[in-house]
């Protein structure tokens, strides 16, 4: 019987802010004490919406392309790993490079420092920590059978388009069926605000 | 203009550095003098470490990200207006960062220890060795007095020592000392890569594990010719010395191709900096989303001339020109708001869009626990 395919699925809309990954991301022992994952609110003033960025392990990742050391590293399984310590010179190419923003810099260390799905996790077929806690499936890591079985109305797309480059993924993001896109384009929400409902609450007069 | 292929400049210069190499062991050792010949297999494989660390190294200058950070590192280092600040710096940054490891000690204690006592005890190694087999430095008995003896180095006289003194004993055991140093280092290495989880995951055995057995290997057989011919009136001298021979030979061969050759390649952390040094003081890049400035103007365009060469096609029509002209938590922004965006028409979600003219800038959801920005420069990678 062929070994479950397990993957890594996002679906920001369903992100309640909880702070879940966050937490568990800074446990993982690949970067103990420090979260890798980004949750952003994505216009706080208006909206409750956040956004949970987590790397997104490109097939061709621009950030080890431009890495002037060579020290961002792809896994056989297709998982772009954080910078090799002996190599990465902290010149911050890749922190600049990413087209989804991932990477971070620890300048101190001289170290770019990123999402690795927690490789000492999935490597051995446990789920990464933020999906391992996530309470609104924002994050999910499982088969492509469970993942089109628990949500009928998505589908995932591993395809971005940023200008006229585009990134195919190994971790898909979930868009709805009906719109059945064959990728997202990126820049289609440059001018974007954010979303949610209004809500006054009039509390000072004007 | 015709242009060169990349591997026949890096042969070139290979052939170069390593024939400049032999020139400086036959001048060194006035002519062979002072050679040793029994050292002649560790010499061809210096030589051969030399050529194939040369030609690695210039295949690495010539990828475009690195041929840009080497142009523009020495650039800012001698901007005449930056010299001498960049010279103060050399130092200080050399002492704290080589010398001391200092940003190794921000990266873990332990991995810290652990490398201090590798790299000192490899410096003396082969601050001792290197010199010794190229002939370039000897000893010799003092013409007239039996105790003592006179160091040469280049075959000029440079000073003269009792054989009993304490100098002399520290000096002639240096290579213990630095085995010593090495073995210890190499002990919390392994320590540390067979107890960490996250070490553990990710290491692989050729290049973060044989180099801790290679160093291990060299230094622990080259404390037993010590001890051979101190305590054990050369027993199995021989045997030891052809052992430690192929332990020191085999590294030199694998030091090109393997973990060792980072040595060559760190000093480009010195560039870097120089670079940063420069960006932070001159323009700024502004994001064409949020307005925010997020990086030097120096660095964004040099960038998206790197992406250019590497084949990445990354240009945007209309005002924003290429996607590297916005910041990275408005490319987060995006993303998410991208797929909301697909969610429009389909279930129901709005996007406010009459409420506020600026696009939606995203905040950094909680910093006071871990997920803070991890120094000055993150901070620009986050919205405050």
């Amino acid at each position: 019987m062929p070994e479950a395919q397990y993957e890594f699925f996002i679906d920001p809309s369903r992100c309640i802010g909880c702070q879940s990954c966050v937490q568990a991301c800074s446990e993982c022992d690949t970067h103990k004490g420090q979260a890798m994952i980004h949750l952003e609110f994505v216009n706080r003033h208006y909206s409750t919406q956040t956004a949970p960025v987590v790397c997104m392990h490109c097939d061709s990742p621009t950030c080890a392309e431009v890495c002037p050391a060579d020290a961002i590293k792809k896994t056989p399984d297709g998982v772009v790993q954080t910078a090799r310590k002996p190599r990465c010179i902290a010149c911050n190419n890749c922190v600049l490079a990413c087209p989804f923003g991932v990477p971070k810099m620890n300048s101190g260390a001289e170290l770019m420092m990123k999402c690795d799905m927690c490789y000492d996790r999935t490597s051995i077929g446990k789920a990464p920590m933020c999906a391992s806690v996530c309470p609104s499936g924002a994050l999910y890591y499982g088969t492509r059978e469970q993942i089109e079985a628990q949500r009928p109305r998505s589908m995932p797309v591993n395809q971005f388009q940023f200008g006229q480059q585009t990134i195919s993924t190994k971790v898909h993001m979930m868009v709805p069926r009906t719109a059945h896109p064959e990728h997202i384009d990126v820049l289609s929400a440059m001018h974007d605000h954010t979303s949610g409902h209004d809500i006054f609450l009039m509390m000072h007069d004007e | 203009m015709v242009k060169r292929h990349p591997v026949r400049k890096a042969l070139l210069w290979g052939c170069m550095t390593t024939i400049s190499l032999a020139i400086m062991i036959a001048v060194g050792s006035r002519d062979l003098a002072h050679f040793d010949a029994a050292l002649v297999a560790y010499t061809f494989a210096t030589l051969f470490a030399t050529f194939g660390i040369t030609y690695r190294y210039t295949m690495w200058l010539q990828r475009p990200p690195t041929a840009m950070y080497w142009k523009r590192g020495w650039q800012m280092f001698f901007k005449p207006q930056r010299l001498l600040t960049n010279i103060r710096n050399l130092f200080t940054r050399t002492s704290s960062d080589f010398a001391a490891n200092r940003f190794i000690w921000k990266r873990g204690k332990l991995r810290w220890l652990a490398h201090w006592f590798i790299m000192w005890g490899c410096i003396v190694a082969v601050a001792i060795t290197f010199p010794l087999v190229f002939g370039w430095l000897h000893f010799a008995s003092v013409p007239g007095s039996l105790d003592s003896y006179r160091a040469y180095l280049f075959g000029f006289a440079l000073f003269d020592f009792p054989v009993d003194s304490i100098f002399a004993f520290l000096m002639f055991h240096g290579l213990v000392w630095s085995s010593f140093a090495v073995i210890f280092g190499v002990m919390l290495a392994m320590w540390r890569r067979m107890r960490d989880h996250g070490a553990a995951s990710v290491q692989q055995f050729v290049e973060d594990i044989l180099p801790l057995i290679l160093l291990f290997a060299i230094s622990v057989t080259g404390v037993m010719l010590t001890a051979s011919y101190t305590w054990m009136r050369g027993y199995a001298f021989d045997f030891i010395a052809i052992l430690h021979a192929i332990t020191v030979i085999f590294t030199l061969l694998y030091m090109p191709f393997g973990k060792f050759f980072h040595i060559f390649q760190r000093p480009a952390q010195l560039g870097a900096t120089f670079y940063k040094d420069a960006g932070a003081t001159s323009e700024q890049a502004h994001c064409r989303r949020c307005g925010e400035a997020y990086s030097s103007r120096m660095h964004v365009e040099d960038l998206i001339s790197v992406q250019k060469q590497l084949g990445f096609r990354y240009e945007v029509a209309g005002e924003v020109e290429h996607y590297q002209w916005i910041c990275p938590p408005c490319r987060r922004a995006m993303f998410v708001l991208a797929q909301t965006k697909q969610w429009q028409g389909n279930f129901g979600d709005q996007m406010f869009s009459s409420m506020h003219e600026q696009p939606a800038a995203p905040r950094f959801g909680n910093p006071v626990i871990s997920e803070g920005p991890l120094g000055h420069e993150d901070q620009a990678n986050l919205h405050f």
